[in-house]
């Protein structure tokens, strides 16, 4: 038990600490690759910080649910990232919840995020939230199926089962399930965190935001709850498609050689994605609102080969 | 077997009486009718609830007797009644809600004194719900029948209560017309299980289709499958419900909402499982089949409502079907010799419909409270209520989440079942139907964040932002007695939500009786803390613990503030507003212009029509007035009932050319009819 405890606050400490890193490595390969200096990495930290030290300025028009909007998001992306396994095979919580539970608390986040962009009373707040709830309606079935197919694989919805089935032969990586699954899952990861093609993250104040607008009433500690917390839920999701799909090197006891392994292999295979999603964003140009289905539906249908492929490989 | 609950049953179903009573003496004193009608009902509601779940709890239902309640003359015609685990579990629904309705209407018919006569409210209230109460409990088709026409008329009366509008006289209409085709199904069908068994008794029929030949056997399922899904507005047949549930008053639009058409889902579970025997696969195909189209249909057509209660109604229609999911996987369970899934399936659908009652009765409530502050049901002149009616905000928040299957509320545990049944029946059966299963796990994935965008609608167009009308400035919270209804209600969705384990044990007798073993110790984990997927390993959940993880993860936040924040103040300032003048609320997000992207999305199926004119006078960028118009299609009523509806109409004018008023005609039909029917006897 002292020991589930003890991983629980280790784990909490890893996400509150990697997320705005992994934000901020983003960030500034993005600006590499695109021949421009960029902010440096730790970058993210230090916005954080400052928005904490900042007074707040609360919209007149708001009610209480805009003050409680930033914890339900904070707090709900850290609950999610304690489901899935980082750095061993074993995720804290993963008796209280599997990968339908992860979905749901990310949804409930989610959901009180786009109240949040509601309740000031401005357009730009409520033409976020129509957006972010659209887009997430239709990659939800994506993201489940893809999930579904290696739920079904390992016999299991708890991530620390999955990942350990995953962890077979090698060869097995590379399965067609695998992969589609991947690929409909790497779509699903760009559309939720708000990556081009979906969504810019760069903008302030364009017609076409989506995350951004739903933050702008927000200021000072709860705008530092709702960046964070959104980084945690990037964090988790890049999580959740390196540790399901690519175990490798996944500490598999609680020894600190193992425990020191499992996290340099992490961090590698998560730079990886990281540096996809920088080829990707620097490669295209945002979508128009109304092609965003297209991409998305695309992922559904990679996602249902990949159960299909389930059946005929079995 | 001990009277406890007999006699408890009998006080309530006295109760429900004496209400109806009260209500018809104090016809012209509203205090007076009040006060006796939904007193009584309240009290009546206790101790039918007490009963069945002293019935459930202790074994008593599991060996239940018939008992008779009133003597008759008549051969066939038994008026007795079964509190057997199946008819407990849906009385325990349904007197659990008519409570928190009863209390709430205390202070919802208020709003009628002086306008409307609240006695006959009352009274018709209370035969409803004893109606309903007789409807799970009767164990004789007979009487079954008798009391599901008195429910669906005392529910088109009260459908009708504010006939004054020609929109509800309409809306009852076809509610009536739609229920009686239902109940004629169910005549034949009960006709069929008829000639089989040779009795109306329902002990008579227990798994009666395995001694049925299969073509009377298919017809009997499908002919319930109709009526008892017109009762349970499953698509295709759904078409009264948006209409008839908005315009009732509130309260009862609860009932109808939360209860009344459970009534569907208890039919088809006695029938499908209790007595057709074991079923064929394409049963459950079909029952899972209808089910996901339900749910995915009712969901995308509740976005494109404005009007909060019918966006309320289309969401029965999209839960009805999430409950038909948990059905129909059984069913195939079933019929591939799997007990232990069918159970969790069952498990599934049956706690979907408690849940499901619960939180749509808390959010009719809360409808009915705004509807009553805001004096229109027209979201779109809503707004800021969440400041004016803090608690009723609350509450409705509660519902809102709770329905969208968020952790940590009912809806999330009953929805994570079902997944979990149709996960792990992918394993059950070699054939391509397997696929059926993600397949419909994916669909109920859609509906669920489909649903969660709709009621953040729903919820942030009603209660954030400014007021958009006069009305919704000045609304002011609801009364005591209301907000105790709704907090009830509430309540039950926290605990149905957070103690899972706990209330699985009431299933237990069900599951047994119905489908396989009792699950309830193998879905408890860790003492009761952790539910569980029926197979070890399978995965499992504890919303208990994900909040009591989440208030420890409050302490990052604390100390956050605590090093950081502490000294830092709050300011109140406007709403950035781009440099005009000022917000209004004409600028705000409106509930159409919210769910629009959907619209456009799903275009295919709500062929969206808008018109806009302008008028100007140098620019059409300087418009002088401007007025929009937007509609979308219902399909099933544009492409199915309205030429069916065209048929029937041509076909009775071709008939009466035979009415055409000559006795000497009429007197030939009758001989030859006669003669035809001679004919057959021989």
């Amino acid at each position: 038990m002292s020991s589930t405890a003890f991983d629980f606050v280790l784990q909490t400490a890893l996400l509150l600490g990697l997320a705005p890193l992994v934000s901020g490595c983003i960030k500034n390969w993005k600006a590499k690759l695109q021949n421009r200096r960029g902010p440096p990495v730790w970058q993210v930290y230090r916005d954080i910080g400052k928005f904490l030290r900042k007074d707040m300025v609360v919209s007149e028009h708001a009610s209480w649910v805009f003050s409680y909007a930033p914890y339900v998001v904070f707090i709900s992306a850290l609950l999610a990232g304690l489901m899935v396994p980082m750095v061993s095979t074993q995720a804290p919580l993963s008796l209280f919840g599997g990968v339908l539970a992860l979905v749901g608390l990310l949804a409930l986040g989610r959901f009180f995020l786009a109240l949040g962009g509601l309740d000031p009373a401005s357009a730009f707040g409520g033409m976020g939230s129509s957006r972010e709830m659209t887009i997430a309606a239709i990659a939800e079935p994506a993201l489940m199926l893809a999930i579904f197919t290696v739920a079904l694989a390992a016999g299991s919805t708890d991530l620390s089962h999955i990942v350990q089935a995953t962890l077979g032969p090698a060869w097995s990586l590379l399965n067609p399930r695998h992969v589609l699954a991947f690929a409909a899952l790497f779509i699903v990861l760009l559309a939720e965190t708000g990556r081009i093609p979906v969504d810019n993250p760069a903008t302030h104040l364009e017609l076409t935001m989506i995350h951004e607008a739903m933050l702008l009433e927000y200021s000072g500690r709860y705008l530092a709850l709702m960046e964070w917390g959104a980084s945690i839920k990037q964090l988790v999701l890049m999580t959740l498609l390196v540790n399901v799909f690519f175990p490798i090197g996944l500490a598999a006891d609680a020894s600190p050689a193992a425990l020191g392994l499992g996290l340099l292999s992490y961090l590698a295979r998560l730079s990886l994605v990281a540096g996809v999603v920088v080829l990707v964003e620097t490669a295209n140009a945002k979508l128009r609102l109304f092609r965003v289905p297209d991409l998305l539906s695309a992922a559904f249908v990679l996602a249902s080969l990949a159960l299909f492929s389930t059946f005929l490989f079995q | 077997m001990d009277q406890f609950s007999p006699i408890l049953l009998n006080l309530g179903l006295l109760g429900y009486v004496l209400g109806a009573l009260a209500g018809l003496v104090f016809f012209r004193r509203s205090r007076a009718a009040n006060l006796g009608a939904f007193g009584c009902a309240a009290a009546a509601a206790a101790c039918t609830g007490l009963a069945c779940v002293h019935a459930l709890l202790t074994g008593a239902a599991t060996d239940a007797g018939s008992t008779r309640l009133v003597p008759t003359l008549v051969p066939y015609v038994q008026f007795t009644v079964c509190l057997d685990p199946l008819s407990c579990f849906f009385g325990l629904i349904l007197s659990l809600v008519a409570l928190a309705l009863s209390i709430y209407s205390l202070g919802y018919a208020r709003g009628y004194y002086g306008r409307k006569s609240v006695g006959v409210l009352g009274a018709f209230y209370n035969v409803l719900v004893l109606a309903t109460t007789l409807v799970f409990l009767s164990d004789n088709a007979f009487f079954f029948l008798i009391a599901w026409e008195i429910m669906a008329l005392s529910a088109y009366c009260l459908v009708s209560f504010e006939h004054e509008q020609n929109e509800t006289r309409n809306a009852g209409v076809l509610f009536f017309v739609m229920s009686h085709i239902g109940t004629g199904c169910l005549i034949l069908g009960f006709l069929l299980l008829f000639q089989a068994s040779g009795g109306y008794g329902f002990a008579g029929f227990h798994a009666l289709g395995d001694k049925m030949a299969a073509s009377p056997r298919n017809a009997a399922f499908l002919l319930f499958l109709v009526g008892f899904g017109v009762k349970a507005g499953l698509v295709p047949l759904h078409i009264w419900l948006p209409a008839a549930h908005p315009v009732a008053p509130s309260n009862v639009s609860a009932l109808l909402s939360g209860v009344l058409i459970k009534t569907g889902i208890y039919g088809l579970a006695r029938v499908l499982f209790d007595f057709l025997g074991t079923p064929p696969n394409w049963w459950g195909v079909t029952v899972l089949g209808l089910g996901t189209l339900s749910a995915v249909l009712g969901v995308l057509y509740a976005l494109m409502q404005h009007d909060l209660k019918r966006l309320l109604a289309y969401h029965s229609i999209e839960n009805i079907g999430i409950i038909l999911m948990g059905l129909g996987a059984a069913l195939m369970f079933l019929h591939t010799g799997h007990p232990v899934l069918a159970s969790l399936a069952l498990v599934a659908g049956l706690y979907h419909t408690i849940n499901h009652a619960v939180f749509k009765a808390l959010l009719f409530l809360g409808a009915g409270a705004v509807v009553h502050a805001a004096h229109t049901r027209d979201m779109e002149e809503m707004g800021g209520l969440a400041k004016r009616m803090p608690h009723t905000a609350l509450f409705f928040l509660i519902g809102a989440v709770a329905i969208s299957a968020l952790p940590p509320l009912n809806g999330f545990v009953s929805e994570w079942l079902v997944y979990q049944s149709l996960l792990q029946g992918f394993g059950t059966t070699s054939s391509l139907i397997r696929l059926m299963f993600p397949l419909s796990g994916a669909m109920l994935a859609l509906t669920g964040a489909l649903a969660a965008a709709c009621f953040v609608k729903a919820f942030g167009i009603t209660f954030l932002a400014q007021p958009r009308s006069t009305h919704a400035a000045q609304a002011r919270e609801a009364t005591p007695t209301m907000l105790l209804g709704q907090g009830l209600l509430a309540a039950a969705c926290v605990f149905l939500g957070l103690f899972p384990t706990l209330f699985l044990k009431v299933l237990d007798p069900v599951t047994r009786q119905l489908a396989g073993p009792a699950l309830s110790t193998q879905l408890s984990l860790a003492n009761g803390l952790v539910l569980s997927g029926a197979t070890p390993g399978g995965g499992s959940v504890s919303t208990l613990g994900l909040t009591a993880a989440a208030a420890g993860l409050l302490l990052v936040p604390f100390a956050l503030w605590l090093v950081y924040a502490r000294r830092t103040r709050v300011r109140l300032g406007p709403t950035w507003d781009c440099g005009l003048q000022g917000l209004t609320p004409r600028m705000e997000y409106t509930a159409t212009g919210f769910s629009k992207p959907i619209r456009m999305i799903f275009k295919a199926l709500f062929r969206p029509r808008r018109e806009v004119q302008r008028e100007y006078d140098f620019s059409p960028y300087f418009a002088k007035t401007l007025r929009f118009e937007s509609h979308v299609e219902e399909l099933f009523l544009t492409r199915l009932y309205r030429p069916l509806y065209g048929a029937v109409w041509q076909a009775s004018r071709r008939m009466r050319a035979l009415q055409a008023g000559s006795l000497q005609a009429y007197l030939i039909y009758i001989f030859v009819i006669l003669l035809v029917l001679l004919l057959f006897a021989l």
